[in-house]
Parts: structure tokens; sequence; C-alpha cells
């Protein structure tokens, strides 16, 4: 590859703690690598492991999702949920061959921003370690259901 | 309901390796209540395949379909379209609704996504517990409620084996002994003297062939000399 390699990032955020965090971030001029893409959730509960996968397929080298801390979720149990997703997911990742290590779930209060920043970092260096997805930036439609192919 | 739990990945790999195109059909009853083989793990299912096969440069591409149920004709006739160019079906249906399938299109390779372990009940979020076999002779009504053919090792009948320690099976002291529930649900409910009815040795012969069954009202429309 003669580009150097900067990894895509995709963060799926909720809007009452993580999403708050990096909005703040931004306001405390906190520095972090800007190759990640958020995505705003209204709780992190609405995860669900076909996301995940499809962004894979999509060709995102990490996908991170941060929820709020354990036991401050605004709809009680969304990011608990969001949190056994991730983990069934990571075992699917790794059947596959793509490997866990490229999903991580977090959990950052409204009030961390320098949290959310150190995450980044984090999934940052995580990506760069395991290099590029093999399914590249090929732009992939998600699997195409039975209507499209009656049409 | 029907459970079922989808095969090892590597399992399923390996059975849609010489296709190019397969449709993994999902069906939305008892799969899709046990979080096996409904629409979306049809769609997650067919997402693994897609990445996987990418990543080993296979030239293959996967569709997903469902419908409501495999095990009924008219729902498959829902397929026909669909299908159409597919070298090969994945189902994530009980084992029925596989068959059904591989019936209603018999010149397309229908390949097995799960494995059919039980007829149970939803216990909790996400789990299931083992209720029925479908022996064809039913002993609930004597048995509180409890089935012994499920739940005691032996298959034990007519009351307990005279194993059991303090209420839990010599087979596992983890497990209860089944005839101990039947005794203490029993005794709970005033019926205690249904235990003094002795049933007959269980007809195993019959589970050997496959059973046919036609509801009373439609015993005209298929008779043979009607």
């Amino acid at each position: 590859m003669n580009q150097k390699y900067e990894p895509k990032i995709l963060a799926l955020l909720c809007t009452y703690c993580t999403y708050t965090a990096a909005d703040m971030a931004g306001s405390m001029r906190l520095q972090y690598p800007p190759n990640v893409r958020v995505v705003k959730l209204l709780c992190t509960g609405k995860v669900d492991v076909a996301y995940l996968l499809e962004a894979f397929r999509a060709g995102a080298d990490a996908v991170m999702v941060s929820g709020c801390e354990i036991g401050d979720c605004h709809f009680l149990e969304g990011n608990l949920r969001a949190k056994e997703r991730v983990e069934h997911a990571k075992s699917l990742l790794d059947e596959l061959g793509l490997g866990s290590g490229r999903l991580e779930m977090f959990h950052i209060g409204a009030s961390d921003a320098p949290k959310w920043a150190a995450a980044v970092e984090q999934m940052n260096r995580r990506a760069l370690e395991l290099g590029p997805n093999p399914l590249g930036r090929r732009a992939t439609g998600p699997a195409r259901p039975s209507e499209e192919l009656t049409r | 309901m029907i459970v079922a739990k989808r095969k090892p990945f590597a399992e399923i790999v390996q059975a849609a390796e010489p296709f190019h195109r397969v449709m993994v059909v999902g069906c939305g009853t008892c799969v899709a209540v046990c979080l096996t083989g409904g629409e979306k793990e049809a769609g997650i299912l067919a997402a693994q395949l897609d990445i996987a096969a990418q990543m080993a440069g296979r030239d293959q591409v996967f569709e997903v379909a469902c419908v409501e149920r495999q095990c009924d004709r008219e729902f498959l006739d829902e397929l026909t379209e669909a299908f159409d160019g597919c070298d090969a079906m994945l189902s994530l249906a009980c084992g029925a609704g596989i068959q059904y399938l591989a019936e209603r299109f018999p010149r397309t390779p229908v390949l097995a996504g799960v494995d059919t372990t039980m007829i149970g009940v939803n216990s909790a979020v996400g789990m299931w517990d083992e209720k029925c076999r479908a022996c064809r002779s039913c002993l609930l009504t004597l048995t509180g409620g409890y089935c012994p053919i499920v739940l005691c090792p032996k298959n034990q009948i007519n009351g307990p084996c005279g194993g059991a320690r303090e209420g839990k099976c010599e087979t596992d002291p983890e497990r209860d002994c089944v005839w101990n529930l039947i005794w203490q649900r029993l005794e709970g409910s005033g019926r205690l003297e249904v235990l003094k009815s002795i049933q007959a040795p269980r007809d195993h012969s019959i589970r050997n062939l496959p059973l046919k069954q036609v509801h009373p009202a439609y015993q005209r429309r298929y008779s043979a000399h009607d």
C-alpha cells in the first residue's frame, strides 16, 4: 500500500453520555485522532449485531460502541443490552476470522471528555496494529432482501 | 415451540463453499422466537458468510429471504421467484422446515444451517428448557404436569427408581428427582390418588415410522375411496 494507512473508525454513541462527552472534548480542545466517524444513537440499546457486522462489511477498520456507565442508562438497561450484543458480535467476528479486536464496548459518562479522547486513541492504536480491514474500502450494500429479487 | 441451534460456522462455510449464489432462508416462527433462524439471524449469518468469503477470496454471493413458516406449502411458494438463479439454499428452519423446503425445490441443493434441538419453553430471555419429546402418549395428566420422559434419565413412568437422595437424582446431584416433584405437586393439589394407577409398558415401536395425522374434519377429503 503506497498511501499511509489511516484507520476508518466507526463510533456508535449514546446521546445521553458519550456523545455529550465527545462534544465536550471539542469544547475543551482535546486532541484525539480525527479519523473517527460518530453516529449518535438515542441509546446504545439500539445497537444490533447486524449493524456491527454491516459496518465491517462496508470496510470499517474498527468499531466502537460507547454507552453510559453501568447503572446510569437513561433507559435503565440499554447499555447492558449493548454490552451483551457487542460481546456476541465479537464472538461472531472471531469465528469468521476477522477477529474480535476490531470491535470494543466502552462506558463513558457525559462529563468524561478525557476518557472519550483516550478511548479513541486506544481504538486508533489497535486499528493501526491490526492493519486495514481485509475487505477494503469497497462500497458494499446490505445482503439483498427477497423483495428486491422478486422485483 | 421447536428450538434449534445454529450449526458451527466452519461447518456452514464448508457446506456452502461449492456454491456461488446462496440464499439464506429464515423461518419466521419457532426458530425466529428462539433467536436462531428468523429474518434477523438469516441476515447476520449472510453478513458473516459474506465477510468470510471475501476474506478467503471466494466469489460468493449471499442473499437473504424469510418466510413465515417453512413447514407450510403456501409460504414456501413465496420463494419461487426469489430463489431463481440461486445455486443453493441454506435453511435456518427446524428439520421439518428444511425437509419441506427441499421437497418444494427438489432441483436446488438445500443445506441445513441449524441443528434442531428440542421442544421447549422460553424459561428466561435467551434461555430454553426442554419440556417434551413428542412421545405420542402423554402422561402429564397423571404426573402433575411434569414429564418423566424428559425429566427422568431412566424415563420411569411408574414412580421413582429408588436412587434419589434428598430429592436429587442419583445421576446428578444438581438435578431434581422428577418423581419427587411430581409427588409434591400432586400432594399440593390433593390428587395423590392418581399415582395409584399403573401405566402399561410403552410401545416404542410406534416411533419407528413417520406419523401421518389427519384432522377428523378432513378425514373424508383424504380417504381413498370417497
